[in-house]
């Protein structure tokens, strides 16, 4: 399979590990990723910039869509947040043909048109609707069979869910808990998976954000949970690097390794703990490769 | 069809008892909604459970509660479409509110919640002979909003409120979106400032879960992020939520992708020492593990379009 590949900010940015990881796993899935940002397409916006300029928002995203088209390949990304803005644009632009018009008249000026085909999708959908659950067995060389594992999506891939078409494609609902079987790992079920990890208020309350980080991995590390793995790399950049704040503030020790997905799909398929750039995390995931006899 | 009710129980007479699930097997016709069978339980079966409805209309907004985990009204939603394929559904209280009996909640902190954000017209200048008069055209945005009849399924699933009690909330932030927004309301400007506050509208996650619980589609997320951009509007542009959004526009916007590095001192302020000195020990870690975005941020190729374009956009939205 061929894919338009939309890595997103933050996995080139805060989360360097992320981008390796990724093109190592989709390499060895036989994926062939077409890089759109190195094409000049641009961030998604994130919802921020959409809080202040929704149609700038759409244009850019709809430039990303064009450029898709215009390879005529299928737009795959690592990114839960970028998953769900790019859905909620590209639902605009398609319910409302007067808008795409208006929208493709900023977008002629480079030549380019968004004809409302593109339909942006996570690796973790492309998983599930691409590869299937029985060919991602086969490339299972470290089965994860120890590993007791929660699942924490990030908002925009789970809402809402109808910008997502969850109707279409009601198995994007429990994607993660899918893959992470076929990899053999316990699925660790847990009411927080689907709640938001704390990152977008960061900056502006930062204990409500810090007390989501404890209240998530404190749930994750009573229910039995070696790990959590998420899609988001903005979940994993405060799940992880604010959980040292979040041991401060809840007062428990918690050290609940956070996973990129990427990097849960490459140990299982046999690279190392180095090629998948675990030792970057904030809190270690030693405990994680020592649940699967893997040497860190 | 045959279902199993999972009731989360509470009695506060039972001092000491904590909550528990209780189950119930009934027969319901194929159109039941999960009203019906708790109003069944309770008349036939159980006498002792507690709920709160009204008109089984989806119209009062009293049966708000969750089921199968997430806030939903009991009249409107049909065992068929929430049972699972062993007929087995859960329901619960509604969340962060505190809980009377069983699935009653006292709703005291939703009503002070929108009591706060001085939920009436306040119009200037002498008071006409008959109707504050607004046009169509300036209402029919706010048809959405006033569809709100404050059930509180929104309140009861905000991932803010179950952590921080003291954020206003999404019903509160929608009625208060309904003044702001209102031709007819002259308090727009000190609705904004307030509203901009510590636990105002730049406390929201933009989690989304108001927006997939609320029954009447007022979208409250989508009115918080409206009185976001209207504070702006109005230079409410010197907290920290809309410096942010300021910082994030202006990096994306220029070099077509985000500066993580920049993103956070440019919200704070380059002279904002203690802010600055509390992110540090997160940036220090981060460092030492080679966990940080590139010093020298790079644009994406061919940025001379992106800027291009959005000055067009920009001209057109000036009426340019």
């Amino acid at each position: 399979m061929k894919y338009a590949f939309f890595p997103g900010c933050v996995s080139r940015g805060g989360c360097p590990e992320l981008y390796p990881a990724t093109l190592k796993v989709c390499h060895r899935l036989g994926f062939e990723l077409d890089e759109l940002q190195e094409r000049g397409a641009t961030c998604t916006g994130a919802g921020v910039l959409q809080e202040k300029n929704q149609f700038l928002g759409d244009v850019f995203n709809a430039r990303t869509f064009a450029m898709a088209e215009q390879l005529g390949l299928p737009l795959m990304n690592i990114c839960s947040t970028c998953q769900g803005v790019m859905s909620q644009a590209n639902k605009r632009l398609k319910d409302d043909p007067d808008y795409l018009a208006k929208v493709n008249g900023h977008l002629a000026q480079e030549g380019l048109e968004y004809r409302g085909t593109a339909q942006p999708r996570h690796l973790l959908w492309t998983l599930i609707e691409d590869v299937g659950m029985e060919k991602l067995k086969t490339y299972v060389i470290q089965p994860l069979t120890n590993l007791r594992v929660a699942p924490f999506y990030g908002c925009y891939i789970v809402r809402p869910t109808d910008a997502l078409e969850f109707k279409l494609y009601p198995e994007r609902e429990d994607s993660l808990e899918r893959v992470m079987a076929a990899l053999g790992a316990q699925v660790v079920d847990f009411p927080g998976k689907t709640r938001c990890c704390g990152f977008p208020i960061l900056t502006i309350n930062e204990k409500n954000s810090v007390s989501m980080v404890a209240r998530h991995t404190t749930d994750a590390k009573d229910l039995g949970a070696d790990a959590m793995v998420t899609p988001c790399p903005l979940c994993h950049l405060n799940l992880d690097g604010y959980q040292p704040k979040a041991m401060q503030q809840s007062q428990r020790d918690i050290n609940m390794p956070i996973i990129h997905l990427p990097q849960l799909l490459g140990l299982a398929m046999g690279f190392s703990p180095k090629e998948m750039g675990l030792s970057r995390h904030i809190v270690s995931a030693k405990r994680v490769l020592s649940k699967i006899r893997v040497p860190a | 069809m045959q279902v199993v009710v999972s009731v989360r129980r509470y009695n506060p007479e039972d001092r000491g008892t904590p909550s528990y699930w209780q189950e119930y097997g009934l027969e319901v016709e194929e159109n039941a909604s999960v009203l019906d069978s708790l109003i069944k339980i309770r008349e036939e079966v159980d006498g002792s459970l507690a709920l709160r409805c009204s008109c089984r209309s989806a119209i009062c907004g009293s049966c708000a509660m969750r089921i199968n985990g997430h806030a939903k009204l009991a009249c409107n939603t049909k065992l068929s479409d929430v049972a699972g394929e062993d007929g087995k559904v859960t329901v619960e209280p509604a969340g962060v509110m505190p809980v009377v009996k069983d699935l009653v909640v006292d709703q005291t902190m939703f009503w002070d919640k929108v009591r706060q954000v001085s939920p009436w017209l306040q119009p200037e200048g002498p008071e006409p002979e008959a109707e504050y008069l607004a046009p169509n055209s300036d209402m029919t945005h706010l048809a959405g909003v006033m569809a709100c009849i404050m059930c509180g399924a929104c309140v009861s699933d905000c991932t803010v409120l179950e952590m921080d009690e003291n954020f206003i909330g999404p019903a509160a932030l929608a009625k208060a979106y309904r003044f702001a927004a209102d031709p007819r309301d002259a308090e727009d400007r000190s609705r904004l400032a307030t509203l901009s506050e510590y636990s105002g509208i730049w406390d929201c996650t933009r989690c989304f879960e108001c927006v997939e619980v609320c029954p009447k589609g007022v979208a409250p997320m989508d009115r918080i992020m409206s009185l976001r951009d209207r504070a702006m509007e109005r230079g409410y542009d010197k907290t920290y939520g809309a410096r942010h959004t300021d910082a994030f526009e202006e990096s994306v916007t220029h070099s077509g992708r985000l500066d993580e590095l920049r993103l956070p001192i440019k919200t704070f302020g380059f002279f904002n020492l203690p802010a600055l000195m509390n992110m540090a020990p997160v940036g220090l870690r981060a460092l030492l593990r080679g966990k940080m975005p590139p010093i020298f941020h790079r644009s994406v190729p061919g940025v001379k379009k992106v800027r291009q374009l959005v000055k067009s956009v920009k001209a057109q939205q000036r009426g340019e």
